[in-house]
C-alpha cells in the first residue's frame, strides 16, 4: 500500500480556541478517505493545513513524502484542492477558466488543449464551456472547480464539503466522478463532509472529527460494527462515537459559511 | 454518466504534470495572471468609463474655477492645465489603492484558496495582480486623456514623451496596487479595508503637488509630500505632458522604482496570510 498523505499528531489553535487537536491519519493511492464532522468540528484547517495554506502549530503532515511546512513549494506541484466555498471566477468563461489553471499549471501547447477538452468532456461541460460561469447551476461549477483541479493528475485531490448545497441529482454526479478518478488515476482523495450519507457512499475509509479530536477511524462498514448494531446508519455511528449529536451543530461562523455557499450556489 | 468514458481516452495514460521553475516560468506566471484580469475586465469595459467621468469633472469644473484665481505660478499655463497630471494621477491612485478590495473578495470566494495551493511563485501572484492594475489604469487615463484633450485642455502630444508617460503611470499603479494588497492582507475585512482606505486617499493626494506646487506648502507638509510617491508620479507626467521638458525624470522613476521594489516584497511576503 502506497501511502500519499501521512498526518500525525496535528495541532491548530486560533487564538484560545484549539480548533484542531492532534489529528493523526494516512491515506494510500487511490483511496478516498472522509473527514466527517458538524459544522466547526475542524475539518476545513486539517485541509487547509494539508494544502500549505496554513502553517500547523506542531505535529507533522507529509504530502506525496513532502513536508507540508518546510517543503510547501514541492507539495503544491502534485496536490489539486476545491475549496470549500465557490472558488471559480464568474465573470470568465468556463474554458477561460480552464485555460489560466492549466498554464499556471505549467501545461502546454497541444498537451494542454487536449487535456482541457478531454476534462470539459468528461464533466460533460463542453457546450457550457463558452458561456460565463456566473450562468452555471451550482453543479457545473463544482465540476468545473472539480475539473480544474485535476489538470496537472495530481496525486492527491482535496475536496472541501465538495457537494454542499448541490441538489441530489448534483451530488450524485459528483460522486461517480469521484469513483472515476479514484479507479482510474488511483489518485488519493481526501473529502470532508457533513453528511452522513455521503461518507457511506463515497469513502473508502472515515475519520470522524468532533470538536478538533479524531474520535475513531475505519472503513465505513466497520465503524458500523463497531457500535454492536449491523444495520446501524452512518447518523447511529456518528450518535455513538460523539454522543451529542444535536449538541454537535457547530458554530455561528461555520453555519455562517455554509449559508453564504448554498445561498450563491442556489 | 457512463463509467468508462475517461478511460477510453487517451489522457488516462498521461503522467502527473509537474511544473518546473525558472525565471522564465517566472515570467510567463505573471503575464498568466495579468491576462486572467484583463479577460475579467473585457467581460465588463463600461467600468472603465464611469470611473473616467469623475476626473474629468473635476478638470471641468474645478479647473476652470481654479483658473480665475491665479494664486501662483503655474508656469505660464492655465490652471486646468497645471492640475491636469495630478487629476491623472489621483484617477491612478484612487482606482489602484482599492484594488486589494478584490483580494479580500477573492479570499472570501475561496479564489485566492485555491491559487496560494498552486505552484505559483508569490511573487508572481502579486505582480501579476499588480500589473493587472497597472493595465487598467494605463485605459482609465487614456480616455481622461483624450477627454480633456476634446474640451480644449492644451496637452503635449509627443510620442516617445507620451510612451514614458504610460510607463509611469503603470508604476504609479503599481505601486499603489501593491500597497492595496498589503492593506488588505494586515486588515482582513472588507470593513477595516474600505475605512483604511477612505482615510487614506485624500491625505495622499491632497499632501502631493497634484493641485498646487510644493513650493507653497508650509514646511511640514512639503516633508510628506517629498516621501508621497504620487508627488514623484505628477512630477513626470506634468513634464511629460504640460511643459514637454523631463527636468527630474531620473529621480522620479528612480523613487516610483524603488517604492514598487519594496511594496512588491513586503506584498509578496504578507499575501499570502490573507487567507489564515
Ligand atoms: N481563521 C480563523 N480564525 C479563528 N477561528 C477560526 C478560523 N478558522 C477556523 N476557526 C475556528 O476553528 C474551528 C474549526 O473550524 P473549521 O475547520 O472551519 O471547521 P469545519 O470545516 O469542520 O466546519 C471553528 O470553531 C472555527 O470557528
Ligand atoms: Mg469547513
Amino acid at each position: 500500500m502506497e501511502v500519499i498523505v501521512e498526518v500525525e499528531q496535528l495541532k491548530k489553535s486560533f487564538g484560545k480556541h484549539t480548533a484542531v487537536k492532534g489529528v493523526s491519519f494516512n491515506i494510500a493511492a487511490g483511496e478516498v478517505f472522509g473527514l466527517l464532522g458538524p459544522n466547526g468540528a475542524g475539518k476545513t484547517t486539517i485541509v487547509r493545513m494539508l494544502t500549505t495554506l496554513l502553517p500547523p502549530d506542531s505535529g507533522r503532515a507529509t504530502v506525496c513524502g513532502y513536508d507540508v511546512r518546510r517543503q510547501a513549494a514541492r507539495v503544491r506541484q502534485c496536490i489539486g484542492y476545491v475549496p470549500q466555498a465557490l472558488s471559480v471566477d464568474g465573470a470568465l468563461t468556463g474554458y477561460e477558466n480552464m485555460m489560466i489553471f492549466a498554464k499556471l499549471l505549467g501545461l502546454k501547447g497541444k498537451e494542454r488543449n487536449k487535456r482541457i477538452n478531454d476534462l470539459l468532456q468528461f464533466m460533460q461541460l463542453e457546450d457550457a464551456a463558452s458561456r460565463q460561469v456566473c450562468t452555471y447551476s451550482g453543479g457545473m461549477v463544482r465540476r468545473l472547480e472539480i475539473a480544474q483541479a485535476v489538470l496537472h493528475y495530481p496525486r492527491v485531490l482535496f475536496l472541501d464539503e465538495p457537494t454542499v448545497g448541490l441538489d441530489p441529482v448534483a451530488r450524485k454526479g459528483v460522486w461517480e466522478i469521484l469513483a472515476e478518478l479514484r479507479q482510474i488515476y488511483r489518485m488519493a482523495i481526501l473529502l470532508t463532509t457533513h453528511y452522513m450519507e455521503e461518507a457511506d457512499t463515497v469513502c473508502n475509509r472515515i475519520g470522524i472529527l468532533n470538536h478538533g479530536e479524531m474520535v475513531v477511524k475505519g472503513t465505513p462498514a466497520e465503524l458500523k460494527a463497531m457500535t454492536g448494531n449491523p444495520g446501524a446508519s452512518m447518523d447511529d455511528v456518528f450518535t455513538y462515537f460523539t454522543g451529542n449529536y444535536l449538541d454537535a451543530g457547530g458554530d455561528f461562523r461555520g453555519i455562517r459559511q455554509v449559508r453564504h455557499i448554498s445561498r450563491r450556489l442556489g | 454518466m457512463e463509467s468508462d468514458r475517461f478511460a477510453t481516452s487517451a489522457v488516462a495514460l498521461v503522467k502527473p504534470a509537474i511544473k518546473t521553475a525558472g525565471i522564465k516560468i517566472l515570467i510567463i506566471d505573471i503575464l498568466t495572471i495579468v491576462e486572467m484580469e484583463l479577460r475579467k475586465l473585457r467581460h465588463e469595459p463600461t467600468v472603465l468609463f464611469t470611473r473616467a467621468v469623475q476626473p474629468v469633472l473635476w478638470l471641468l469644473i474645478f479647473g476652470q474655477a481654479f483658473s480665475r484665481v491665479r494664486a501662483f505660478d503655474t508656469g505660464g499655463v492655465t490652471y486646468q492645465t497645471y492640475m491636469t497630471p495630478g487629476i491623472l494621477s489621483q484617477s491612478v491612485m484612487f482606482t489602484a489603492i482599492f484594488f486589494g478590495l478584490s483580494t479580500i473578495w477573492e479570499r472570501d470566494m475561496g479564489i485566492l484558496q485555491k491559487f496560494l495551493a498552486m505552484p505559483i511563485p508569490r511573487v508572481a501572484l502579486v505582480l501579476g495582480k499588480a500589473l493587472a492594475a497597472g493595465v487598467r489604469a494605463l485605459c482609465q487615463v487614456t480616455i481622461i486623456f483624450l477627454l480633456a484633450a476634446i474640451t480644449g485642455i492644451p496637452l503635449h502630444w509627443h510620442p516617445a514623451l507620451l510612451l514614458a508617460a504610460a510607463g509611469v503611470v503603470i508604476l504609479g499603479a503599481v505601486f499603489f496596487a501593491t500597497l492595496s494588497m498589503i492593506i488588505a492582507a494586515i486588515v482582513k475585512t472588507r470593513e477595516r479595508f474600505m475605512g483604511i482606505g477612505q482615510l487614506i486617499t485624500m491625505p495622499l493626494f491632497f499632501a502631493s503637488n497634484a493641485l498646487y506646487p510644493i513650493s507653497i506648502m508650509p514646511d511640514w507638509l512639503r516633508v510628506v509630500a517629498s516621501v508621497n510617491p504620487l508627488s514623484y508620479m505628477v512630477d513626470f507626467l506634468r513634464g511629460a505632458l504640460v511643459s514637454g521638458q523631463l527636468t527630474s525624470w531620473q529621480a522620479d522613476v528612480g523613487i516610483l522604482l524603488v517604492a514598487c521594489i519594496l511594496a512588491t516584497a513586503v506584498g509578496t511576503y504578507l499575501y499570502p496570510r490573507v487567507v489564515t
